[in-house]
């Protein structure tokens, strides 16, 4: 007879395979690096370019750029850029970070040779057309609106704010923002940030020698763009802290959002708050989720993160919960976090809290794409796959005298910026 | 190219093998033959509710997340108005953890007054959270009713309001978990870095002590043919004016329902479409504007979506859609927009081969529709799609009288 109250026997992760990418360089200096994997006929490739330049005075001209890049050309309208990219059942797409800013094209092998030039193109000949920009800015203007009638944005963007004030991270956009766009900050920002000198490439899926000549053919000659830039710097003057109420008297649910500037991925503590971070708010089985949701019920979801940048990185939890029990969800948030800082996490928890980082570790790594995802990761922090293997040992080792330090260093609730939006 | 092996145990669970030795993961993954349609009115939103009940210990388990995360595994699920899917990942050596916990809530629950009295709490948050404390968050609950007068696609899985969720009982769990939880209405799929020789082994240990069951015979009232026109108007405090326009279309295993998907896509996929261009682009009516399907088991929806620009009238708008509408149906695509939509549907499915679970859930999915294999012919029905049946598709659907509108209008004291 099976006796099912018993637990199968069960390994702890103990390998974790990188694929570490190929380097490669196109003729005119513009690095590759290469996961070539995978068993599909199909391709990503990513042009990064680190963001620059960077004003008060226009905080959106890196973000409309990365929204407009692809709309005109010297030779191509908007319309037919899409055409061409959809005909060919690829996809373009374009994403504005708070370090970077990128261009990715998915295909499938097969039409790469096709898709490449016209992704040359809009690197090399957008013109931003003033009725493009026009539609933009009114189309954005009102979809801001709509986020502005949700609390978990109006959180986040306070948030983000009141800990980084007026620099990319925390800019705080107001609709008037859209209406003072420029084409001139466009062009402008276009040529001196869309350059070989200031562009990596990444590159993930099945990708062979004939295919990288492909890309160097396109991508290796000589580009438009060379206005001299400065690459995007940040300090930061002191956070905003304490409470930040914004009233909403008709919600039913408050958004919180708390947390203060922190550590990012270059910092040796990084990893082990990492592990601090998981345990209290980072999966489904953390003491956030245990207590606000699975005991109380007050909430749908509530977690924290650790999130890294290039000149900072921040510590945040986030949650909705009923408007009723809004207090009450904060002063137990409180609880959790003085917990860790006062009693040892038990050894059975922090256990567990290992070995489901590791499985997670290890399932993240699913294929060509997310191999090259964490090479970003540590190319941009200036690390190298070292920081993988502390990692890991991290995990495995951490103990609980180590966790209480951790979060009595970091975790200073005194030094919190505390968001409600809604009512409490 | 998704590879499959298939067996059945004796107590009439379908099992599926995919063996992909690429990653050191495994994935196991669950479909329950049961979704919102499966619902009495008046116990609306139960599909959804039991599925956050299924987290909260099984007969011989107290606790169903623990032990996973203890060998390095996630797991979560969702329901719609069609099915229940239930999914892990872990690593592919601790799989046997997945069967013990998998198979031990299909035999039985805990049925546990505190996890029943939470998940309420926590579904009705959830409730307030995605469709009621945001603008047009109730689109579905209103248009759902609007568009279904008969057929049980009229309420939302979510449930039609909160007093429904926080009455269920007890006695509603157990019966839901009887009709429904069992062999005979579940499909495993077992895929990543694993053998189908062990995965048998481990089904039979693990899963062919449970009874059978039951089968649960589904007989749901059939929606009429709708022939009048229908609106509805919401004056609230929404930023935009806004509607939603839900049109009747054929069901997911029509022989016609992928040129019904290609027809959407050359209406509105991607900044090449035609809605996008046309109405948002040209005449810059629109600051949002979308057609897409509900992809249903049964008579499903087409619906035509859009927030209206500032100082655009409702009558403008809604005409310039239709002009849209009756061009399509009116005259054939043209080649190159066809070849362009074959195009991006080949992409879409050889690119969701690069995960895992994706592969998992199609499978299960695929043979709940009737049989796994065709996954791997479905890009060939949309390949098969020419112009004309487009049109007709198009003729057949955008119809006045078979439309039901949703209308969203700023109130003025906002």
């Amino acid at each position: 007879m099976l006796d099912r109250t018993l637990i199968p026997e069960s390994k702890q992760v103990n390998e974790i395979n990188f694929i570490a990418p190929k380097k490669q360089e196109l003729d005119n200096g513009i690095k590759v690096f290469t996961i070539n994997a995978g068993r599909q006929e199909l391709v990503r490739i990513e042009l990064v370019f680190e963001n620059v330049n960077w004003t008060e005075a226009h905080p959106l001209q890196a973000i409309a750029v990365s929204h407009l890049i692809n709309n005109g050309t010297k030779m191509l309208t908007a319309r037919e850029i899409a055409d061409k990219v959809d005909y060919y059942g690829a996809f373009l797409q374009t994403d504005y970070g708070a370090d970077q800013s990128s261009i990715k094209v998915y295909t499938l092998n097969k039409h790469l040779e096709a898709v490449l030039p016209i992704l040359w193109s809009v690197l090399n000949e957008s013109i931003f057309p003033q009725h493009e920009l026009d539609i933009f800015k009114q189309n954005q203007q009102q979809s801001l609106k709509v986020s502005l009638q949700k609390n978990d944005f109006i959180a986040r963007k306070n948030f983000a704010h009141a800990i980084f004030g007026n620099t990319a991270y925390g800019s705080n956009i107001e609709v008037e923002d859209y209406q003072a766009i420029e084409r001139e900050e466009l062009t402008g920002y276009f040529s001196a940030a869309y350059k070989p000198e200031n562009c990596t490439i990444f590159v993930a899926g099945k990708f062979e020698e004939s295919e990288f000549a492909i890309l160097n053919k396109t991508f290796g000659k000589e580009w438009s763009n060379s206005t001299p830039s400065a690459v995007n710097v940040f300090s930061f003057s002191s956070s905003v802290t304490g409470e930040i109420f914004i009233e909403r008297p008709d919600a039913i649910q408050s958004a919180i959002r708390m947390g203060l500037r922190s550590v990012n991925r270059t910092h040796a503590d990084f990893p082990a708050f990492q592990v601090l971070n998981c345990l209290l708010g980072g999966y489904f089985g953390s003491r956030l989720m245990a207590n606000i949701r699975e005991d109380k019920g007050y909430t749908y979801g509530i977690g924290s993160a650790i999130v890294s940048m290039k000149d900072a990185g921040y510590f945040f939890i986030a949650t909705e919960v009923g408007a009723d029990v809004c207090t009450s969800a904060l002063n137990e948030i409180e609880k959790e976090i003085d917990l860790l800082k006062t009693e040892l996490v038990p050894a059975e928890e922090l256990d567990l809290v290992r070995s489901y980082m590791l499985g997670s570790m290890l399932g993240s790594l699913e294929n060509a794409f997310s191999h090259a995802d964490k090479f970003k990761n540590i190319y941009f922090s200036g690390l190298s796959y070292d920081y993988y293997d502390n990692y890991i040992k991290t995990v495995k080792s951490i103990s609980a005298e180590e966790m209480m330090a951790l979060a009595n260093k970091y975790l200073n609730t005194a030094d919190f910026t505390k968001v409600i939006v809604g009512k409490k | 190219m998704v590879d499959f092996n298939r067996f059945t145990l004796a107590n009439g669970l379908r099992v599926l093998v995919h063996e992909d030795d690429t990653t050191p993961m495994a994935v196991l993954n669950i479909v329950y033959d049961v979704g919102a349609r499966d619902e009495e009115e008046g116990k609306t939103g139960f599909a959804h509710l039991f599925e956050h009940l299924m987290f909260g210990g099984s007969v011989n388990i107290p606790s169903y997340d623990e032990p996973l995360q203890r060998v390095g595994g996630e797991n979560n699920a969702f329901t719609s108005n069609d099915i229940t899917n239930y999914y892990i990942t872990l690593p592919a050596t601790n799989i046997e953890t997945a069967f013990w916990l998998e198979s031990d809530r299909m035999l039985s629950l805990a049925f546990s007054e505190k996890s029943l009295e939470t998940q309420r709490n926590v579904v009705c948050e959830e409730f307030k959270q995605r469709y009621l404390n945001q603008p047009y968050g109730d689109v579905w609950l209103k248009l759902r009713p609007l568009a279904y007068q008969k057929h049980p696609y009229r309420w939302a899985t979510i449930g039609q309001d909160l007093a429904q969720i926080e009455n269920a009982s007890m006695e509603d769990v157990k019966a839901f978990f009887k009709k429904h939880y069992n062999p005979q209405n579940a499909i495993l799929v077992v895929g990543g870095n694993v053998k189908t020789a062990d995965v048998k082994v481990l089904a039979e240990k693990w899963f062919a002590p449970i009874p059978s069951g039951d089968k649960y015979l589904r007989d749901l009232p059939k929606e009429s043919v709708q022939t009048v026109e229908r609106k509805e108007t919401v004056i609230t405090n929404v930023p935009l004016n806004a509607f939603y326009m839900a049109f009747k279309m054929p069901a997911r295993r029509d022989a016609d329902y992928q040129a019904y998907d290609l027809l959407a896509d050359i209406l509105s996929q991607g900044q090449s479409s035609r809605l996008y261009n046309s109405l948002l682009k040209d005449q810059q009516l629109f600051s949002d504007i979308h057609a897409y399907i509900t992809s249903s088991m049964d008579e499903g929806l087409f619906i035509v979506e859009g927030k209206l620009s500032e100082g655009v009238s409702m009558e403008d708008a809604e005409a310039a859609v239709w002009v849209e509408l009756n061009k399509i149906a009116g005259e054939e695509v043209t080649g190159t927009e066809l070849t362009k939509v074959k195009n991006k549907s080949e992409s879409i499915m050889v690119f969701a081969e690069m995960s895992l679970l994706d592969k998992a859930m199609n499978l299960a999915y695929y043979e709940l529709l009737g049989d796994a294999s065709d996954l791997n012919t479905e890009i060939d029905k949309y390949l098969a799609v020419d112009a004309v049946k487009i049109q007709n598709a198009a003729k057949k659907t955008f119809v006045r009288e078979q439309c039901s509108t949703l209308y969203y209008l700023i109130s003025n004291n906002a």
